[in-house]
């Protein structure tokens, strides 16, 4: 034989004019789309631009920055949210650590430390001198953080892991405070707690809670005692089959009818409570569907080897299960963050509760655009941010490369 | 080894039904400690079904198990018992494909014969030097060929040091040019003394080290002997029938 000659693949780098031609221009049909397209998107694009810089009365938002994003919670106690704040800071900054920093691509790189010197431009929009620590203590500490987890040794991310779990514990307990009346941590009632503090709120609660719970439902619709699982089935079904809508107002409404004379339950909690319930019931679904898909070896090696029903679940099924599922589940996660939005029809003030209040102003009616603008702004960015979090989720615990 | 020759697997007048069908016809065997036995007949004849009822992935509906002394019954104390003292090794081998290698290996005599994570993994290291495979630990089981994953779920099942290995066609999913790797590690173990009952065509396998063969047909045992007997007087004419259909090639 001779030896084979090893071809080099041939070049096939177009210039920009070729590929512009090629792409855009190829046919009559494809150029007067293009134009079109172009000039719509122009269009769009400069009425989207004036508008913003130079109709739009932005004072609406600025006058009202601070009731949006924490409701009328009480300026003295501010500092609780923003110590909230930096250890969350701190916790996504040990995260980026321990999660690879070499294995990071250079345009990831770049936004993480965009993200991480936010803090500081803000800096300089604030004139109060507290905010302004406030701020760049949220910079340094993700640095911080950053830098102790870079070496992202396994007890590290275990550290880290527990921390992403304690944090919502001890977010709340900090909002709500410990003492009644006076003292060191005193109580601020959930009346108060609006704007995006109280969807962030709603939002962490019902994934925090409903995740467990749909996991468990998930496992008694598929449990060989029949009790458990008519009641699994019975409670998934009948919840997927109502209006979350129709639960919160059950919740606010007719809740109070059933419950003794004074035992009253707070607003919010009964919020939570109702989203809670709802999400579980649609995340027990998905999970399932991880579950099904299972092959029926992997239980057969399992048991055979001696492995009991709870430790072949808790060991070997459930962790598959749940990490072809991550997608769905952060599409739903994701779903419910905007779902809480319905509150604000029965009477709370989240995001777009205060919003309502806010155009009600004398002074801002008729502001609806900017206002609405802004909220759809901030329900973005929290939404792409958990919808990045999930592909960086998925890479990491390698769904699909099996 | 005692010479005593206990017979470590009793089982009498098997049967068992899948609906309606009935898969299991009434089988009864004895297997003494440190036998090799080989179960062949075609598809559909029950053998696979057969060493799956002696660890109870399925479930008979008449008949005695004994395995070691303890009785198969519903209760489930005694399920797991007799799980541990038997090592499986399925066809499709079923490693669990989110664990590496050694976490394959060590997750049994941790959780359930609670042993150190130290000493699990050193029993491991040494069973994956046996299987010949050492280099491969920290690999997922999707990174490995078939023979290979095969190799690595016969160190599982040894991981938990049972008394009796199941083997359930554990060459029928392989490339040819894996089966033998596969099958030097059975013959290996088969001589070292191991109480093994394998489901599997291999018959240079058989001939090599099986103590007993059993031909299964339609759910019964249809005839049993000596691989000599076997090979060079069988006495049913279906055994016949069938191994010339397997051995012409």
């Amino acid at each position: 034989m001779t030896h084979a000659t090893v071809l080099l693949r041939p070049k096939t780098r177009l210039t920009p004019a070729q590929w512009i031609r090629r792409n855009l221009f190829n046919s009559w049909g494809n150029a007067i789309l293009t134009i079109l397209s172009v000039w719509l998107t122009f269009v769009l694009a400069r009425g989207i631009i004036v508008w913003v810089f130079t109709t739009a009365e932005w004072l609406v938002i600025r006058t009202n920055l601070r009731l949006i994003l924490l409701g009328q919670y009480p300026i003295a106690e501010v500092w609780r949210i923003w110590l909230s704040a930096a250890m969350l800071s701190f916790l996504i900054g040990s995260t980026v650590g321990v999660w690879g920093w070499e294995k990071t691509r250079p345009v990831t790189r770049r936004i993480w430390v965009a993200l991480a010197s936010l803090p500081l431009v803000f800096v300089f929009t604030q004139t109060d001198s507290t905010n302004r620590l406030w701020l760049a203590a949220l910079s340094i500490l993700a640095v911080a953080g950053w830098f102790l987890g870079r070496p992202a040794t396994r007890p590290l991310r275990r550290i880290v892991a527990i921390g992403w779990f304690i944090w919502p514990a001890i977010f709340i307990l900090l909002l709500r405070g410990l003492t009644p009346e006076e003292g060191w941590l005193p109580l601020v009632g959930t009346n108060l707690w609006g704007g995006l503090l109280l969807t962030f709120l709603l939002t962490v609660v019902g994934i925090v809670f409903s995740f467990p719970l749909g996991v468990l439902l998930a496992l008694g619709r598929r449990s060989e005692l029949q009790l458990v699982r008519w009641f699994s089935i019975g409670y998934i079904e009948l919840i997927r089959g109502v209006p979350l809508i129709t639960i919160l107002f059950m919740a606010q409404l007719m809740l109070p009818l059933f419950l003794p004379t004074g035992l009253t339950i707070d607003r919010v909690l009964r919020a939570m409570v109702g989203i809670t319930l709802f999400s579980a019931a649609y995340l027990a679904e998905n999970v399932r569907g991880g579950l099904q898909a299972i092959p029926r070896g992997q239980f057969e090696a399992a048991h055979a080897m001696g492995l009991n029903g709870i430790q072949t679940m808790g060991l070997i099924v459930l962790p598959q299960a749940l990490r072809l599922v991550i997608p769905i589940l952060v599409g739903q996660f994701i779903a419910l963050y905007k779902d809480t939005a319905l509150v604000s029809i029965v009477g709370l003030l989240d995001i777009v509760g205060i919003g309502k209040t806010v155009l009600a102003q004398p002074e801002f009616l008729g502001l609806q655009r900017e206002v609405l603008a802004f909220i759809s702004l901030l329900y973005w960015v929290v939404s792409y941010a958990m919808s990045y979090v999930s592909q960086r989720l998925e890479i990491a615990v390698g769904v699909g490369e099996r | 080894m005692n010479a005593a020759k206990e017979p470590i697997i009793i089982c009498k007048n098997v049967h068992k039904w899948f609906e309606d069908f009935h898969a299991l016809k009434g089988v009864s065997m004895e297997v003494k400690q440190g036998e090799v036995i080989v179960i062949f007949g075609p598809s559909g004849s029950g053998k696979s079904t057969f060493i799956r009822t002696i660890n109870r992935l399925e479930e008979h509906q008449k008949g005695d198990i004994i395995v070691d002394g303890i009785a198969l019954t519903h209760d489930v104390r005694n399920i797991e018992l007799i799980r541990q003292e038997t090592g499986m090794v399925f066809q499709q081998f079923n490693l669990f494909p989110h664990l590496t290698v050694l976490q394959n290996i060590t997750l049994a005599p941790i959780w359930v014969r609670k042993w150190s994570k130290e000493q699990a993994e050193a029993k491991a290291r040494e069973l994956l030097e046996r299987v010949g495979i050492p280099e491969q630990a920290a690999k997922f089981p999707g990174q490995l060929s078939g023979g290979q994953q095969q190799r690595v779920a016969i160190a599982r099942a040894l991981a938990m040091e049972p008394k009796i290995m199941l083997f359930d066609e554990p060459t029928s999913a392989l490339d040819p040019e894996m089966i033998k790797e596969v099958l030097d590690v059975m013959i290996e173990l088969a001589k070292s003394g191991m109480t093994m009952l394998v489901v599997t065509h291999e018959m240079g396998f058989a001939r090599a080290v099986a103590n007993r063969m059993f031909f299964f047909d339609k759910g019964e045992i249809v005839e049993s002997g000596t691989p000599e007997e076997i090979f060079k007087s069988p006495k049913e004419p279906r055994t016949r029938l069938f191994l010339s259909q397997i051995l012409s090639h």
